[in-house]
C-alpha cells in the first residue's frame, strides 16, 4: 500500500522537518502576499490621495483627462451600473425562486440552467463585450450608449448574482417552509411572507457583491457604452465607465498618469465602501441564521 | 396576503420559469453571436487560408492565430505555476499556524484582492512592476511581466478556495487521524490533502479560465507584438488583448477575424473547465 502513496505521504519520516517545510512555506508566502500588497496599495494612496479632491470628484475631465474632474464619469459609470442592476436583479431573482420552490415541478429544466449558468460564468468578459457590441449595439440598434453597456453587464452578473441570492434563500430553513405549506400559504404567499423577509441581507448582499463587479469592469464596457467623457445627457448616450477611464488614461493619454492615480484611487475606494457594506450584510445574515448553514456569499470564485 | 390560491400560484411558476429560460438564453445567444459574426472570415477568407497563414497582418488577410493562442496559455499556465505554491502555503498558514486574528485580517486582505478591477492591476503592473522588469532586460513589457501580473491576480482566489476545501473535510477523518496518533504534518499529508485534492483541481481550473480571459491588465504589461516568444523577456499578445486592441477599428473580415479569436478564446476555457471537471470526477471516484 505504501508504495502507492505520492511522494509527500511517503516523505513523513522525520515529523520536525515536514513542519518546518510547512511552516517556512506559509510564513514565506505570507511575506510575498505582504510586500506585493504594500508594493500594490502604497503607490496609488499615495500618488492618488494627492490628485482627489471634492472638486476632481466633481468637475468634467478638460483635455482627455489630463486636466479636470472625473464627475461626468462617475455619472456615466451610476447610470450603467444601475441598469446594470435593475436589469440583472429581477432576472437572477426569478431563477434563485425557480431553484427553491419549484425543485419538484421543474427538475430537467433547473438541472439545464445550472450546466448553462456553469459555464456563463466561466465566459471571458471581453466576449461578453462583443457579444454586447453584435447583439446589443448593432442587432438591437442600441448603438454605443449606456443602455447597451449595463444590459452587456447584466449577462455578465448574471450567474454570481443567482448563486448568491440561491444561497441566500437557502439560507431560510425547510422546516419553515412546511409550516407555512401545512398552514396553507400558498407558493406567493411563502415568498412574500417568510422567504424575502428572511433572507432580506442576502439579498443586499447579493446585489452589492452584482455591484461592485459591476463597477470593477473594463473588457466588457469597451465596446459597447464607449468613450465619451461628456456628461451624459440619456440613456442612449454613450458613456465612460470609471475603470474604461483609468484604462484610457494609462494607455492612450501621455501625461494622464497624475489624473490615473486619483481615479484608480477613486474606484479603489468605492469598491471598499461596497466591499465594508457587504461584509456587514453578510454578518447580520450569519447572527440570523442556524451556525450550520453554509454560506460563503459566492466569494469563492 | 395571498393565502392559497392556485391561479396565482401558477401564474408566479410561468414568470418564474421565463426567468430561468432567459437566464439559459443568454448563453445561446451568446454561442450564436459570437458564431455567426465569425462566420464571414470563413466565407471570405476560407478555411485553408486561416489555418496556413504565416503571419498576423489583418489588413491584407493574413490572419495567424498561434502565436497569440501560445501567448495566452503560456501566461496563463505561467501564472498558475507561481500561483500555486504561494496559494498552498497561504491555506496552510490560514488552517495551522496562525492566530485567529492574523487569519482574519488575511482572509479580509485576500477578499479585497479578489474584487479590485483589473485595470488597478494592469495600472500597477504599468508603472510599478514593468520597469522594475526594465532594469534587467528591456523592454519590461514581456511574457514575464504577464505572468506575474496574472500569478498575483488569481492568487487570492486560488488561496480562498483552498481554504473553503480544508474547512469541508469531514471531521471525523481527521479525528480518526488524531485518534491513530498522527500529528498534524502526517494528518496534513495523509488525511487532509487526498481530501481535497478534488477542490486543488476546481481551484486550478477555475484560476486558468480566469486568466485566459483576463483582458485589461494583459493588454497593459505584455507588450502586445504578435510572436513566439523566444525567452519570458519578449513581449507576447494575448487572444484577449488582440480583440480589445483592434477592435475599435476593424471592418469586414477583420472583424469576423477577431470574433473567431473569442469563438477560440470560449473554445480553449472550455478545454480547461472540462479538463477540471474531469480531475474533480477522477478525485471523487477515488474516494467514493
Amino acid at each position: 500500500m505504501l508504495e502507492r502513496l505520492p511522494v509527500l505521504q511517503r516523505w513523513v519520516g522525520d515529523t520536525r522537518l515536514l513542519t518546518g517545510v510547512y511552516w517556512g512555506l506559509a510564513w514565506g508566502s505570507l511575506g510575498l502576499l505582504g510586500y506585493w500588497v504594500m508594493q500594490l496599495g502604497l503607490p496609488i494612496f499615495r500618488e492618488g490621495w494627492v490628485g482627489i479632491s471634492w472638486g476632481f470628484l466633481a468637475e468634467e475631465p478638460l483635455r482627455s483627462g489630463r486636466a479636470g474632474g472625473i464627475g461626468s464619469i462617475l455619472l456615466a459609470t451610476a447610470w450603467i451600473v444601475g441598469i446594470c442592476l435593475m436589469t440583472a436583479l429581477p432576472l437572477s431573482l426569478g431563477t434563485a425562486i425557480l431553484f427553491r420552490q419549484f425543485q419538484r415541478e421543474a427538475p430537467r429544466l433547473i438541472v439545464l440552467i445550472r450546466h448553462c449558468l456553469d459555464v456563463l460564468a466561466g465566459v471571458p468578459s471581453i466576449v461578453f463585450g462583443l457579444f454586447g457590441y453584435a447583439f446589443f449595439c448593432q442587432f438591437m440598434g442600441l448603438g454605443f450608449s449606456i443602455l447597451a453597456g449595463g444590459l452587456t453587464l447584466a449577462c455578465m452578473i448574471l450567474p454570481v448574482m443567482i448563486r448568491v441570492l440561491e444561497e441566500s434563500l437557502a439560507a431560510v430553513p425547510l422546516a419553515y417552509e412546511w409550516g407555512a405549506v401545512s398552514l396553507g400559504l400558498s407558493r406567493v404567499g411563502i415568498l412574500l411572507n417568510l422567504l424575502l423577509p428572511r433572507a432580506l441581507p442576502g439579498l443586499i448582499g447579493a446585489i452589492i457583491i452584482g455591484l461592485g463587479r459591476a463597477f470593477a469592469e473594463t473588457a466588457a464596457l469597451l465596446f459597447t457604452s464607449g468613450y465619451v467623457d461628456r456628461w451624459p445627457q440619456s440613456v442612449m448616450d454613450s458613456g465612460r465607465a470609471l475603470s474604461v477611464h483609468v484604462y484610457d488614461l494609462t494607455m492612450n493619454v501621455p501625461g494622464g498618469e497624475r489624473s490615473a492615480y486619483a481615479s484608480a484611487l477613486a474606484l479603489v475606494l468605492t469598491l471598499l465602501i461596497i466591499n465594508t457594506i457587504a461584509l456587514a450584510c453578510l454578518h447580520i445574515l450569519q447572527r440570523r441564521t442556524p451556525a450550520n448553514a453554509a454560506l460563503s456569499l459566492g466569494r469563492s470564485r | 396576503m395571498f393565502l392559497s390560491s392556485s391561479l396565482v400560484d401558477r401564474i408566479f411558476g410561468w414568470i418564474v420559469r421565463g426567468a430561468g429560460w432567459l437566464s439559459v438564453s443568454i448563453l445561446g445567444l451568446i454561442t450564436w453571436f459570437v458564431a455567426w459574426e465569425s462566420l464571414p472570415l470563413f466565407q471570405k477568407v476560407g478555411w485553408r487560408e486561416v489555418f496556413g497563414a504565416k503571419a498576423w497582418y489583418p489588413l491584407e488577410g493574413a490572419f495567424q492565430y498561434g502565436p497569440m493562442v501560445l501567448g495566452s496559455v503560456l501566461s496563463a499556465f505561467g501564472a498558475v505555476m507561481i500561483a500555486v505554491p504561494i496559494a498552498f502555503g497561504l491555506s496552510l498558514g490560514l488552517h495551522f499556524f496562525w492566530s485567529r486574528a492574523l487569519v482574519g485580517v488575511i482572509r479580509q486582505i485576500l477578499g479585497l484582492l479578489v474584487g479590485l478591477p483589473s485595470v488597478v492591476y494592469g495600472f500597477w503592473g504599468l508603472v510599478t512592476l514593468v520597469p522594475w522588469i526594465n532594469q534587467w532586460q528591456s523592454p519590461g513589457t514581456s511574457l514575464l511581466a504577464a505572468i506575474l501580473l496574472l500569478g498575483g491576480m488569481i492568487l487570492p482566489t486560488m488561496t480562498l478556495m483552498l481554504d473553503q476545501s480544508y474547512a469541508r473535510i469531514d471531521r471525523s477523518a481527521v479525528l480518526a487521524a488524531h485518534a491513530l496518533g498522527l500529528d498534524m504534518p502526517r494528518t496534513f499529508a495523509c488525511v487532509v490533502l487526498p481530501h481535497t485534492r478534488p477542490a486543488l483541481g476546481a481551484a486550478i481550473s477555475i484560476s486558468l479560465g480566469r486568466a485566459l480571459g483576463e483582458t485589461m491588465a494583459v493588454i497593459m504589461v505584455a507588450g502586445n507584438i504578435v510572436q513566439v516568444p523566444s525567452t519570458v523577456f519578449d513581449p507576447v499578445r494575448t487572444l484577449t488583448a488582440n480583440i480589445a486592441l483592434e477592435m475599435a477599428y476593424a471592418m469586414d473580415q477583420h472583424k469576423a477575424a477577431l470574433f473567431f479569436g473569442a469563438f477560440l478564446l470560449v473554445v480553449l476555457n472550455s478545454l480547461v473547465m472540462v479538463g477540471g471537471w474531469l480531475t474533480r470526477r477522477a478525485g471523487e471516484g477515488v474516494h467514493a
